[in-house]
């Protein structure tokens, strides 16, 4: 069974329909790219994953759950928006990393918060604390950043920055990690970093949805390939056969921009 | 001489008292008042907003003769404390600009700051408290200095209301020739004024850590 299902979401604003009909699926361990040119819709789509807008059709099930449906969209209580969002980890293409901690509280902060409301907590709090400490310096460590635990995000690069809010969105252990665009605010000396802590995730079967406009990248690391235009799903399919071997006119125009430069 | 100094340090202990006072009623109260003015209800916005716009765009002056006289001629309930109704008008006026200072603050931290806390599932008011609210502290603390200094100076408006505050009393001296007094009263202002500079550049290098 996939882990997600998207069933025709659609989204405007105001007279603008920025996603039409949006349909596809994920499997568990899969890493899908999606590439599209600017304005196709492509951080609109991952904004509704993650509640940030309000889709006006369709609906989202994970794990054959559904967590949204367009239909009783205004019913679902902050409680449970808050516990569907939890599904989702979103990586932002400005990282926005929270300026007044250090790296290594960027990333336990919102745990610490979640772990409050276990019945537990009171009782067990030291043990909770230090094994959501633990697991934050782990993942600080995964992304080579252990050195760096105890700085300010303005002390740091934005390569840096952008590695501390991988480690930040993966210590709530998201079912489906999303990232949009993470090295286009990068210098480009930089990007090989953010790309690199991405591809090790790859490597581990981290379920993600990669939005990028680093081609190369996607067809190494990607499993499927979601090519978006002015919001619909114009092509998908391998990156072998979507970036190299594109079937669709409007996919062929998109990817010559990035052969040719 | 040490008679009069006696006297004048009394009456700036009355300025001192509506400063102190005030501060600590206006800074909470102006984050309700700036919540009212921001939210969704619009109703309540509109009223906190003309009522901020009014306690702003009259003089503090008229405020306090009307917060003196406005109870007994309206419900026949007299002030008598004037210094109540000193620290009612400061506190309303005070807060309402404080309120202001706030909501620019809050609304110049960039919204992706309260797009992550939220796609880390923290409750809204875990992103404003844990989040926000110290960003906010730091970009308004320049601006809520120049106010905290205004009200140092403003404190002495009571007088027009009767309350014994250090210019008022240093000013009765002027009667039997002595015009010293009055004038040094510039001096208690300036040295408390001083003191809370310092205090200030104090706060803001305790936020120097970080940028926002
Ligand atoms: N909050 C919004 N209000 C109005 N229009 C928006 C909003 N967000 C995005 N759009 C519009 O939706 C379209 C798709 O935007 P976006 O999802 O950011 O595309 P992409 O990420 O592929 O560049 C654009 O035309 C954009 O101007
Ligand atoms: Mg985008």
């Amino acid at each position: 069974m996939a882990i997600l299902e998207v069933n025709n979401l659609g989204k405007s604003f105001g007279a603008t329909e920025v996603l039409k009909d949006i349909s596809f699926s994920l499997e568990k361990g899969e890493s899908l790219a999606i590439i599209g040119s600017s304005g196709s819709g492509k951080t609109t789509l991952l904004r509704c994953l993650n509640y940030l807008e309000t889709p006006d059709r369709g609906s989202i099930r994970v794990n054959g759950e559904v967590i949204f449906d367009a239909a009783n969209a205004g019913r679902m209580s902050v409680a449970d928006l808050r516990r569907n969002r939890l599904h989702f980890g979103l990586v932002f293409q400005s990282f926005n990393l929270f300026p007044q901690y250090t790296a290594f509280q960027n990333v336990v902060l919102a745990g610490e918060l979640l772990a409050r409301e276990q019945p537990d907590y009171k009782a067990n709090k030291k043990r909770i604390l230090d094994g959501i400490h633990e697991n934050g310096r782990k993942l600080l460590a995964s992304v080579g950043l252990s050195a760096k635990a105890d700085n300010y995000p303005h002390q740091l690069s934005g390569g840096q920055q952008q590695r501390v809010a991988i480690a930040r969105a993966l210590a709530l252990n998201p079912d489906i990690l999303c990232f949009d665009e993470p090295t286009s605010a990068l210098d480009p000396e930089l990007t090989g970093e953010v790309l690199n802590v991405i591809r090790a995730l790859a490597a581990r079967s981290t379920t993600m949805i990669i939005v990028t406009h680093e081609m190369q990248f996607a067809r190494q690391v990607a499993d499927n390939v979601l090519f978006m235009d002015k919001g619909v799903i114009v092509e998908y399919g391998k990156p072998e056969d979507v970036i190299d071997n594109p079937k669709q006119e409007r996919t062929r125009r998109f990817l010559e921009n990035y052969t040719n430069g | 001489m040490l008679d009069i100094i006696k006297v004048l340090i009394s009456g700036f202990g009355e300025n001192l008292r509506i400063f102190v006072l005030t501060l600590a009623m206006a800074i909470p109260l102006g984050l309700v008042i700036t919540f009212g003015s921001m939210t969704k209800f619009r109703p309540i916005r509109w009223i906190t907003r003309v009522f901020v716009w009014v306690i702003r765009g009259t003089p503090l002056m008229l405020q306090l003769f009307v917060v003196l006289y406005a109870p007994g001629l309206l419900f026949g309930i007299p002030m008598r404390n004037r210094m109540m109704a000193t620290l009612v008008a400061f506190v309303i006026n005070y807060a309402a600009y404080f309120s202001e200072i706030y909501r620019g603050g809050i609304e110049s931290i960039p919204t992706g700051q309260y797009e992550a806390g939220a796609v880390l599932g923290m409750t809204r008011a875990q992103i404003f408290f844990k989040v926000v609210l110290l960003q906010v502290v730091k970009r308004i603390t320049p601006s809520m200095g120049n106010e905290v200094i205004t009200l140092v100076k403003d404190t002495a408006l009571s007088r027009v209301i009767g309350v014994a505050e250090i210019i008022m009393v240093a000013e009765r001296y002027t009667k039997q020739g002595l015009i010293g007094p009055l004038f040094s009263t510039g001096l208690y202002f300036l040295l408390f004024n001083g003191l809370l500079t310092l205090a200030l550049g104090w706060i803001e290098r305790r936020m120097d850590y970080f940028r926002a």
